[in-house]
């Protein structure tokens, strides 16, 4: 009580003060002495050659005239080719990601798998989250040669540890009455996870399996670089070219097909849901 | 409730006959579009080789193995580079995603018939490019570096950064900004008393969220040039050092597996 009006006084007609974001007086100075120190070192490492950045500057004002006027036309078979491909890989993968993710994501999630099941599929998972697509991609071309199926695979695999994370993740979470309902009315395994698990993540697997989509047709555009198909291929010979009307005419192409994904993946989400 | 009749007793369906049949027909075209896929892809594939696959991944794994451990003292200052590459990237994506946002979000853009669209345009056209692209153009304009590496990062997230903060604007206690506006406050300090401490929470989780993305992104940014030590694997793969490359490939995933970690646990002290 006391030290509630000692603070009164001590606070009266002094204007209010946003109290700091770190309260502690010490740790606000290191953290802000740390933050500077860092940011010297980083800014040192980094040397930037700037009259090489004027240079380019031209050309950067160039390409973003290019967008102004792409140019769908010159190249148009090697673009059309590409897109095909990459539009091809996206669905293939899509499809066999979901396929293989859905029983993964079963003997992930705790409450329907035993606990040496879920540790299996948890590394399969994990293994997965880890590798980077083009890592992946560069492995698995070298595996299997040049062309989509080296792309296909990727994604697929991509795929596996995105959506079955997310679906073990809602599985865990699902209401255990229903599922206990369904088992109480003498279901077998199957039937249970058919009548008692299915119908409550499957507005979460549409919504997943359709944003997965928009990511793997994204992901599909770059693995094209080093060599596993797709329209990735294509826009880097533009690049390499200067030609950066072509590289536009893609980029548009691309931005327009994820904006389409993203709108329609908004709608069924929200008509499932 | 759907019911078939069988020798007199009602039996339950799950959906009648027409619904069942909507079923078939999507399954149906859904297959035959996989189908048309799969077709284009084994068309385009040498199926020789991949027979062959069993043998060739055994031969890459026995001169994979084991990594070149000397080789990590030139690791050192890609490794570095990387994470400056992800940080700055996330630095100052943040500075550009942040009055975006407020453009962007419904309730704090000043127009909503003409700054808003542009404001979602610029986060759909840099969220839909991936950096790997976005540095193969910053390479040809500003020449190769991890300069070209950080700017990369950095228009590549202001998308996600600008997306997901807007929504966290949106999703805000009007009457708490209503407060201030009560008090007479300028529309500066609304923003600064109103609306900046509702969204602080959620701006450091997307902050640290999208550190431990850019630092995956940053790690393969060398292959086409743009430092950190994507530029060492490639050239290890030009040259097939396959010792290098599985060492290098260790060193990425520690590096992404500590990001996450360090990601997982601020976020968990944020929130």
């Amino acid at each position: 009580m006391s030290e509630a009006a000692f603070n009164v006084q001590t606070k009266m007609g002094k204007p209010w003060k946003k109290p700091p974001f770190v309260q502690r007086k010490w740790l606000r100075l290191i953290l802000l002495v740390g933050i500077v120190a860092y940011l010297i070192a980083a800014y040192m490492t980094i040397d930037v050659n700037w009259s090489r950045v004027y240079q380019g500057l031209e050309r950067g004002k160039k390409f973003v005239m290019a967008f102004t006027n792409p140019d769908f036309i010159t190249r148009s078979t090697d673009i059309w080719e590409g897109m095909f491909e990459s539009i091809i890989m996206t669905v293939a993968s899509s499809v066999v990601g979901i396929a293989i993710s859905i029983p993964i994501a079963l003997g992930a999630a705790r409450n329907v798998a035993p606990l040496s099941v879920y540790l299996i599929c948890r590394g399969i998972i994990a293994i997965s989250r880890a590798l980077q697509e083009i890592i992946v991609a560069i492995l698995l071309v070298a595996i299997f040669g040049f062309g989509p199926l080296a792309g296909f695979l990727t994604l697929s695999f991509a795929t596996i540890g995105f959506l079955s994370k997310l679906l073990a993740e809602d599985i865990e979470s699902m209401d255990r009455a229903q599922a206990e309902a369904i088992k109480a009315s003498g279901a077998r395994w199957m039937q249970w996870v058919n009548y008692g698990v299915q119908p409550q993540v499957m507005p979460r697997l549409i919504g997943l399996s359709i944003y997965r989509l928009d990511i793997n047709f994204r992901e599909s555009a770059i693995l094209g670089l080093v060599g596993a198909g797709g329209i990735g291929a294509t826009l880097n010979t533009a690049f390499d070219r200067y030609e950066y009307d072509t590289a536009a005419a893609i980029l548009i192409i691309i931005i327009v097909i994820v904006m389409a994904l993203e709108y329609l993946s908004g709608v069924v989400r929200a008509r499932v849901q | 409730m759907p019911t078939r009749n069988s020798n007199g007793q009602k039996l339950w369906q799950r959906r009648t006959g027409r619904e069942s049949l909507f079923h078939w027909v999507l399954w149906l075209i859904g297959i035959a579009i996989f189908a048309y896929c799969w077709q284009q892809i084994s068309k385009s594939t040498t199926w020789f080789f991949v027979w062959d696959a069993p043998r060739i991944a055994d031969d890459i794994w026995t001169r994979a193995t084991p990594p070149k451990w000397g080789y990590i003292t030139q690791l050192g200052k890609p490794i570095w580079d990387t994470l400056n590459i992800a940080t700055l990237g996330t630095i100052f994506a943040l500075i550009l995603a942040v009055p975006v946002a407020f453009l962007a979000a419904r309730n704090t853009t000043p127009s909503r018939f003409f700054i808003r669209p542009i404001a979602l345009l610029i986060i759909v056209s840099t969220r839909s490019i991936n950096s790997l692209i976005w540095a193969l153009l910053l390479i040809a304009i500003i020449g190769p570096g991890v300069f070209a590496g950080v700017i990369a990062i950095a228009i590549r997230s202001i998308g996600f950064c600008a997306k997901l903060l807007y929504e966290a604007i949106e999703e805000i206690d009007e009457t708490q900004v209503e407060a201030i506006t009560a008090t007479g406050a300028s529309r500066w300090q609304v923003m600064a008393y109103g609306i900046v401490p509702q969204i602080l929470p959620a701006f450091a989780g997307i902050a640290v969220f999208r550190w431990d993305i850019n630092i995956r992104e940053s790690t393969v940014l060398g292959l086409v040039g743009a430092g950190g030590i994507g530029l060492q694997l490639s050239s290890s793969l030009n040259v097939l050092a396959w010792p290098q490359v599985s060492l290098i490939l260790l060193v990425i995933l520690i590096a992404v597996v500590i990001s996450e970690w360090v990601s997982a646990k601020v976020r968990g002290a944020i929130i």
